[in-house]
């Protein structure tokens, strides 16, 4: 199979912290692969590793079939990376900042097309410093699309952003994926995951705990729907976990999630087992199963704690 | 489409520094208005004239005449007395007592080198003014002693201190900034060089200095009429080495600094010594022998001395080889350092 990116045995460690844990990765050409995890999980770390811009304590990369140490230069010039946080120069207009961008690579687009793309050529002559936070990301991946690269790298690109933001950007995204081109994201959004990705890997504490399409991870869950209560009582995993259609139980916090095959089948039985374990309902709620269930099933744990 | 990098680096460096109004007025507002502070302050007067005492009024006959002739002579401020004495020659305000008669009486007090100037002065005028001819022609040429003045002293100095705090915060605290907002980082995550975007700050220094200089030397020339003895080639050249030097100092201190503080602190732990020790304001000579090896080891030292050599007593390029050197010495050196020190991201 034809890889854009593969990485074994991946390994970063800070002088005590172990940011990325042995992570293994394929990144298949033209598709959108997403790294899906809380803060901290080793995300920005191993997209910094997979881009370059951090030696590897140990580990295997390639990248478009490059590698790092021999073919840097060449690699660079295939490229295009929007890192987490970059502040562009304040008192540079848009189109002087792309322009920039776009001197330092032989081959790409032109800089009004580009503009055009991200819908900001009605911005083309102000100062950066007077976009909105929404503007300046577009801007910032459209520094990275200029070289019109093969593989575009996306560390969290729609954090902070307001909603409509949000989906301007995920066109972008798209926009770039429709023309055959791999794009390598991060996100603890699970709806930005499921709306971008061909392909999600789940990451928490540097190592990869789940690999999928995004319905093939929800389908993991054994159901489609997902009961979250609160029960003011003791009631057991084992009795939940026996009720009518449940496939998978798990707990965060005080709450417990069911993943179920149909509502109307579990719900009423777990209303009848709460009655009568005297065990009063403080939460009930239900929805259409996430990636966020499926990182809860996983760890126990919410994605944004 | 595309453009070459380089000049997209310097032309970016240009744009960013010509619209922040305030670097803008370090660069370029300051040091005028230092240098018109400064000249005016210790602009050089005319000389004070001598002032003679004069008995005259009725009881004195001929004063009248000699009050007129003295007068009419140049440097002389002639103060006239109804009474043959006068206090005032004891206590300093007149140099000279004239007591009128048939034979002239000057008071005076011989030990005082403005008082015998005054006698003399005053008996040639009346001697004169009596039909004494002089046996030998002669002709005064006054000569316009510039190069001794203070502002002479001073706008050397200034284009000095402007080059070095000019590379210094132009290039030390710029990269630091950019380190500190991650776009240093993300210039490294494009094919860019290395090497241009060093380069670009050096060009963009050497472009400012194009402005700089011209205006600081136009404007000492109008305002204060200093001139350029030797040649303005060899000025130049001298700049752009010191201009060199110090953008090598400057990326040094940026070279591992993480944030703009450490920066600062460390741009002014290096300008400071110099500003104070390296004769900007006033001259290196006035510290002790004991400090004076260090004081000239200084790179704005020998800026300021081969930038004043070339100004005001005409040097060569021979005269200033040294300085040159050490300049060119401490650029190379630095850039080196910096270059294997610095923090990319």
């Amino acid at each position: 199979m034809d890889l854009a990116i593969r990485c074994g045995g991946l390994v970063k460690k800070y002088d005590r912290v172990t940011a990325v844990d042995g992570l293994d990765l394929s990144v298949r050409r033209g598709e959108c692969f997403g790294l899906l995890g809380p803060n901290g999980a080793g995300k920005t770390t191993t997209v910094e590793v997979l881009e370059g811009l951090l030696e590897p304590t140990s580990g295997d990369v390639e990248v478009l079939g490059m590698r790092w140490d021999r073919d840097e230069r060449a690699l660079r010039q295939r490229l295009g990376i929007s890192l987490q946080e970059t502040h562009l120069p304040d008192k540079l207009t848009v189109e002087e900042v792309l322009t920039l961008f776009r001197s330092f690579f032989d081959a790409g687009r032109p800089v009004g097309e580009v503009l055009d793309l991200v819908s900001l050529s009605d911005k083309r002559g102000s100062w950066t410093e007077k976009l909105s936070g929404g503007q300046k990301q577009r801007l910032a991946v459209a520094c990275a699309l200029v070289s019109d690269p093969e593989l575009l790298f996306l560390d969290e690109p729609t954090t902070g952003l307001d909603p409509q933001s949000r989906r301007q950007l995920w066109e972008v995204v798209l926009g770039f994926k429709s023309r055959g081109r791999t794009v390598l994201l991060t996100t603890h959004y699970m709806d930005e995951a499921e709306r971008l990705c061909d392909r999600v890997a789940v990451v928490d504490r540097g190592k990869v705990i789940a690999l999928g399409t995004p319905a093939e991870l929800i389908a993991s869950l054994g159901g489609q729907q997902v009961i979250v209560a609160q029960l003011d009582g003791a009631v057991p995993d084992g009795d939940l976990s026996g009720l009518p259609g449940v496939h998978r139980l798990s707990r965060a916090g005080g709450a417990v999630s069911l993943a179920v095959e149909k509502l109307h089948q579990t719900l009423p039985a777990l209303l009848a087992l709460a009655q009568a374990r005297g065990a009063a309902l403080t939460q009930l709620s239900t929805h259409q199963a996430t990636l966020e269930d499926v990182f809860v099933n996983l760890t126990g744990r919410q994605l944004r704690e | 489409m595309r453009t070459d990098p380089l000049w997209q680096l310097t032309l970016s460096r240009l744009r960013m520094f010509f619209r922040e109004p305030s670097a803008v007025f370090w660069t370029f507002g300051f040091p005028l208005a230092l240098s018109v502070a400064l000249g005016v302050a210790f602009r050089n007067k005319p000389p004070d004239p001598i002032t003679v005492g004069v008995w005259s009024g009725p009881d004195a006959s001929g004063s009248r005449r000699i009050v007129e002739a003295l007068r009419a002579t140049k440097g002389i401020e002639v103060r006239e007395y109804y009474g043959p004495s006068t206090r005032d020659l004891g206590t300093g305000k007149i140099a000279l007592f004239v007591r009128p008669g048939d034979r002239l009486e000057y008071d005076f007090d011989p030990t005082r080198p403005e008082s015998r100037l005054a006698r003399e002065v005053v008996d040639a005028a009346l001697q004169r003014a009596s039909g004494r001819a002089d046996v030998l022609p002669t002709t005064d040429r006054p000569v316009a002693a510039n190069g001794s003045r203070y502002i002479d002293f001073l706008i050397p100095g200034l284009i000095g201190m402007n080059i070095m705090s000019g590379s210094m915060w132009g290039i030390g605290y710029v990269v630091v900034e950019m380190r500190t907002r991650k776009l240093l980082k993300r210039l490294m995550a494009t094919p860019m060089s290395r090497a241009q975007f060093l380069w670009s700050f050096v060009l963009m220094r050497a472009a400012f200095f194009f402005l700089e200089l011209p205006l600081l030397l136009l404007f000492g020339w109008l305002a204060f009429g200093v001139g350029v003895a030797g040649s303005l080639g060899l000025l130049v050249a001298l700049s752009l080495l010191g201009a060199l030097a110090f953008a090598g100092l400057g990326l040094l201190v940026a070279a591992r600094a993480q944030n703009t503080q450490t920066v600062s602190g460390l741009i002014n732990l290096v300008m400071l010594p110099m500003f104070i020790g390296s004769g900007v304001f006033f001259s290196t000579a006035r510290f002790p022998e004991l400090f004076q090896p260090f004081l000239r080891a200084l790179p704005l030292t020998a800026l300021n001395d081969s930038l004043r050599a070339v100004m005001i007593e005409g040097a060569g390029p021979r005269a200033v080889a040294g300085e040159a050197g050490l300049l060119a010495a401490i650029g190379v050196v630095s850039f080196g350092f910096a270059l294997r020190l610095f923090r990319w991201r």
